[in-house]
């Protein structure tokens, strides 16, 4: 096999393999179980960053092995993906590192690090897939991962939740397959860039590319949360912190969301989608669910509540600035792909440390945490600015190009979905930023529950801090090369301009 | 037929079970289980060679005492066989390995299972008999010896529930043998051959092939349990003890339909019509979906399992209305043929392991705690990490989840429906997914909530866990070789008659 | 009417009756009787073929299936017999438990 195909292989094997080694390990192997989720972690990075520096040398990574004369396997690196494998690699990394502090003396710890490296390795494979039929294969591989993680603590209201979360997600699946086996026999096997292959079956098909698009559309929708499929992720939160804040960053939201991104530029094609008027009804749901999350976070008093009700909400400006075509709203939906994922796993990685460390999990307990953990709440603010849209931070980035774009598309409801939207973001942000910092403490006694030397122990400390920088960071340092803002840019300009 | 390349293993692969079986029948209690494992591991590794024999050979036959047909019995082995005599000896050996383990935990004077081994080794000469028959009536003496062993299986435990349950299959195996031999009498009468090539070319449609097709059919479809003949199914299946239950629900009820495959292609293509197609298809739709229902509903893991089987089945008949052409349809264009084909294939394969994984799965819980309630699964991934997987693992094929045999399976059949243009069987294939993945997860959902009360549960040998996982797996594992796998069984020249002139041009229905 | 047809009728009625009885009949020894009459039915029909024309000889191959299929069907005769004494002796019950 080729050095750059094999690359690709052990880029998945990095996690695959830690997962099934930590399965046969036994239960009290407390060392040897976080020494290989690390070390798989860090080779991950590695590998991606490896893989990251070649394309941009021009090498060319692509795998395939054909499982029928017709049905391949293939993985493929192309800008897109490799955005959003570096954003996973990196962010498991970090998570890893907050798994293990936050879950240190639980029970079933074998099996949470064992499906967490899966259910990485089914994000990074829907990252590197390179047509629609191994996409699907990861898609279903990542709920299915999932599942053992949502229910992780195995009571009766995880395992409830987990019901739902199953329901929604195995439903959203099996009507993904009806669109995905259409396509193939309509199209036969569509690799991701070759949009072409559409465009010249619209003249006789259109009616049935218009169908399978929408089937398609709404299997995807399920796992993007987007409005009357968003019912799960609000009952997804009794999982434990590390793994909300994956899920909601990188996993199985995102999952939704890239298969969206990637569906309309490289399936179909931006030219085909907007002559066949396919995005006008995806632009108006993802509205509605932009301000739809938006109100409901509003009136949440528990902490991970509001933050999943924001995550529906932000997840819809990725939809809708793939549905706003242009160049500049096509960057504001991609470069948002990777900032919402930075900024929302900040987010959860705070909440959890309040949690773990004092217990508290609704926001009207929070007066006066930010003077007891300034680090944390420190990172926390960071993401609040920058999801309200506040410059430089990152939120503020994305936010400005999908504002462009709307204005260059002349849709200029979409300006003003987008300025309600930071407006309630605001209001429901805004109080948890202030109770922090400037309100005094209750009457109540202050319990800590583990006692240390820095506001909550160092695993849990150094992933909050490292990805409120990152979110100061991407935003600061956007106008430089090879960040997140110029490689979406790339890809914008490839899509409009026909770059090479 | 007679100047294909001849070899003895046709012959060894029938000689082999039944001369083992017999020596072990010399035995008491520990040298009959030796002699009879010994048999099944030469057995399977006997039928696993045949099958890279055909693999690179193609069709092998064998003349039993030099009588050529039609007076002597000819036995052929083309890549149709040699698939199903491929699954039989890789699930049918991981059987015997878990059954040597469960039984040799429990006491060993216990007489009455020692009649197993050599019982389990005379059903496996008569399943390779079956599969490599050529000719109708050794098809019904090979299904007649199925039929009677695995009657005495399923009620060795002596059980009365499974005294019950045997009777009725007994007789429901007894009529549908009796239906179907009135059909190869009526045949024999109007064509003079028993052959199956040979009877294909000498039926002429009429009043007597019709007459035969459906009576025929309908004895084949009591003995597969296909909807609605299936009531005697699920008791039979779930009442037998757990090595027993894997081989009826995995193998044996394979027998009748890969007679049913082999009469619709190779003889009664003249007298099929599209409407004949579409009926068998709707039916299998039915079992699909009322079988997945039924178990949703069960109380007993066991039951559970049996209905899906019969949910499971129904998939392999929903093919049939794709393999059938209407009239006008030229074969050239039927570009559906081969999806149709290949994905009935995986269905067997995919359902082979993971039925027969699931059903171990239920031994070593019945084993553990005595019994096999489905409130009995709590917590179960704490105690039985090992099951717990081999029941995910499994039940994910069952559903056709990717990258699963069973995901290849629905991807080939959903493809071949698209092609066909007949869409609606393609609701049915859905919901069978949904309702499939509704019990699956009925299971999982338990697997990990909280135990109520403390369990107490009886040590099981982990080799009994790692015969059902690796199962599991195998559902798993047959998705890698699927290029070769599709092609050997797509059939080029030297890959079997019926098969082939399937793959060229389906089989012709008339107005 | 010619022999081979009385003979070919006469089977399938015979079949039909078996049929009947296993369906309709609820004691054991009548159902496994009828399948009893169900072969009986059968066999007579390989039998009437067996005189394709009426110059040559009869056709061997039928009745050697004819024997083939008789052992079978003593075979599962018996097993069914065994089966439902074995019931009996365990439970008096002579019926399936559903079909009283």
């Amino acid at each position: 096999m080729e050095m750059n195909s094999l690359l690709l292989i052990l880029i998945l094997f990095s996690s695959l393999v830690p997962g099934i080694l930590i399965l046969l390990l036994h239960e009290r192997q407390v060392f040897m179980r976080s020494f290989l989720n690390l070390l798989g972690a860090v080779v991950k990075v590695g590998l991606v960053a490896w893989v990251f520096a070649g394309y941009y040398s021009g090498e060319e990574y692509v795998f395939i092995f054909g499982l029928a004369p017709d049905l391949t396997f293939a993985l493929q690196v192309d800008h897109l993906g490799l955005l959003f494998a570096a954003l996973s690699a990196v962010l498991w990394l970090v998570t890893t590192i907050y798994a293990i502090g936050y879950l240190e003396g639980g029970k079933h710890l074998r099996r949470f690090f064992a499906f967490f490296s899966l259910c990485v390795t089914a994000s990074t494979g829907i990252a590197l897939s390179g047509n629609v039929v191994t996409f699907f294969v990861f898609y279903e591989f990542l709920t299915l991962s999932t599942y053992p993680l949502v229910v992780h603590r195995g009571d009766d209201i995880a395992v409830e939740a987990g019901r739902t979360y199953l329901w929604y997600t195995i439903g959203g699946g099996t009507v993904l397959f009806l669109g995905v086996v259409g396509l193939f026999v309509v199209a036969g096997p569509v690799y991701f860039g070759q949009t072409e292959i559409i465009a010249n079956l619209v003249a006789e098909n259109e009616l049935q590319l218009t169908i399978l698009f929408f089937i398609m559309l709404t299997g995807l929708a399920v796992k993007a949360a987007i409005f009357p499929f968003h019912g799960w992720l609000p009952i997804a939160m009794v999982a434990p912190a590390p793994v909300s804040a994956l899920l909601h960053a990188v996993a199985v939201v995102k999952a939704g969301a890239f298969g969206i991104v990637r569906l309309v530029y490289d399936v179909y094609g931006i030219d085909t989608s907007e002559q066949m008027n396919l995005l006008t009804p995806l632009a108006v749901f993802a509205a509605f669910t932009i301000i739809y999350g938006s109100l409901k976070a509003l009136f949440q008093d528990d902490f991970k509540k509001v933050l999943a009700y924001s995550t529906i909400s932000q997840l819809s400006y990725i939809a809708l600035g793939v549905a706003i075509t242009g160049v500049l709203s096509t960057t504001g939906a991609v470069v948002h792909l990777v900032h919402q994922g930075i900024m929302k796993i900040t987010m959860f990685f705070a909440a959890g440390n309040v949690a773990e460390t004092y217990g508290y999990k609704k926001i009207s307990q929070l007066n006066g945490i930010g003077r007891r953990m300034p680090l944390t709440m420190g990172a926390f603010t960071i993401a609040a600015f920058g999801m309200i849209g506040l410059p430089p931070i990152a939120g503020f980035v994305s936010k400005w190009y999908l504002g462009l774009g709307a204005i260059e598309a002349e849709s200029y409801w979409v300006v003003l979905v987008l300025l309600a939207s930071s407006a309630m973001n605001a209001a429901y942000f805004l109080p948890i930023v202030y109770r922090a910092w400037f309100c005094e403490e209750g009457h109540e006694m202050v319990h800590r529950r583990r006692p240390g030397r820095f506001e909550t122990p160092a695993l849990l400390l150094i992933p909050v801090v490292l990805t409120g920088l990152f979110s100061l960071a991407a935003g600061v340092f956007a106008a430089s090369a090879n960040s997140p803002l110029s490689i979406a840019r790339e890809i914008a300009e490839r899509l409009y301009l026909y770059l090479p | 037929m007679t100047d294909l390349p001849t070899s003895s293993y046709p012959a060894l692969l029938v000689g082999l079970p039944v001369l083992m079986a017999t020596i072990s029948l010399f035995f008491k209690s520990r040298g009959n289980a030796v002699a009879g494992l010994i048999g099944c591991l030469l057995t399977g590794g006997l039928g696993i060679v045949s099958f890279a024999e055909v693999t690179q050979r193609g069709t092998l036959i064998h003349i039993l005492g030099g009588w050529k047909p039609p007076l002597g019995i000819l036995l052929r082995m083309d890549s149709l066989a040699a698939l199903f005599i491929g699954i039989t000896a890789v699930v049918g050996i991981l059987i015997s390995l878990y059954a040597w383990w469960y039984f040799s935990s429990r006491k060993v004077s216990d007489g009455k299972f020692t009649l197993f081994w050599s019982l389990w080794l005379f059903l496996w000469a008569g399943l390779n008999g079956l599969f490599l028959s050529n000719d109708l009536f050794n098809l019904y003496v090979t299904i007649e010896v199925i039929t009677i062993t695995a009657v005495a299986l399923a009620v060795l435990s002596g059980r009365t529930v499974a005294l019950f349950a045997g009777l009725r299959y007994l007789l429901a195996a007894i009529t549908g043998s009796m239906a179907y031999l009135l059909g190869v009498a009526l045949l024999y009468g109007s064509t003079g051959t028993l052959d199956l090539g040979l009877m294909g070319q000498a039926l002429e449609p009429g009043a007597t092939a019709t007459f035969s097709l459906i009576i025929i059919t309908l004895g084949l479809m009591i003995k597969k349990a296909a909807f609605p003949f299936h009531f005697w199914l699920p008791p039979a299946h779930s009442s037998a003890l757990a090595p027993v239950s894997a081989i009826l629900s995995a193998l044996v009820v394979k027998g009748a339909f890969y007679i049913m495959l082999r009469l619709w292609t190779e003889v009664f293509g003249v007298s099929l019509s599209y409407a004949a197609g579409q009926l068998i298809g709707f039916t299998g739709a039915v079992a699909v979906i009322w079988g997945a229902w039924q178990a949703l509903l069960q109380t007993n893991l066991k039951m559970l399992v049996a209905y899906s089987s019969i949910s499971q089945m129904g998939y392999l008949l929903m093919a049939f209305p794709l393999l059938i052409l209407a009239p006008g349809v030229a074969s050239g264009s039927a570009d559906w043929l081969a999806p149709a084909w290949t994905g009935m294939a995986y269905q067997v394969m995919a359902h082979a392991f993971a039925k027969s994984s699931l059903f171990l799965s239920a031994g070593i819980i019945v084993f553990a705690l005595g019994h096999d309630r489905i409130e009995s699964l709590r917590d179960l991934v704490a105690w039985k990490p090992m099951t717990a997987m081999a029941i995910g693992i499994a039940g994910v094929s069952l559903i056709g989840l990717p990258p699963s045999g069973g995901f290849m399976a629905k991807w080939m059949l959903l493809k071949g429906i698209f092609l066909s243009g007949q869409w609606w069987w393609a609701p049915a294939v859905l919901l069978g997914s949904l309702l499939t993945a509704g019990y699956v997860f009925m299971l999982l959902r338990l697997a990990f909530a909280p135990a109520r009360e403390k369990i107490a549960f009886r040590p099981v040998p982990h080799i009994l866990q790692v015969c059902a996982l690796l199962l599991a797996l195998g559902s798993f594992l047959i998705v890698l070789p699927s290029e070769n796998l599709i092609q050997f069984l797509g059939g080029t020249e030297s890959f079997g008659t019926g098969i082939e002139s399937i793959m060229e041009g389906g089989v012709h229905g008339n107005e | 009417m010619e022999t081979h047809q009385i003979y070919s009728l006469t089977s399938v009625v015979l079949f039909a009756i078996g049929i009947g009885g296993v369906i309709m009949a609820k004691h054991f020894l009548k159902k496994i009787i009828a399948t009893i009459i169900m072969g009986g039915g059968v066999f007579l029909c390989f039998v009437s073929f067996a005189q394709r024309d009426a110059l040559t000889f009869a056709d061997p191959v039928p009745h050697a299936l004819v024997i083939t299929g008789i052992v079978v069907a003593v075979t599962s005769a018996a097993f069914a017999l065994s089966l439902a004494r074995r019931i009996h002796q365990l439970t008096g019950e002579k019926t399936f438990p559903d079909e009283k």
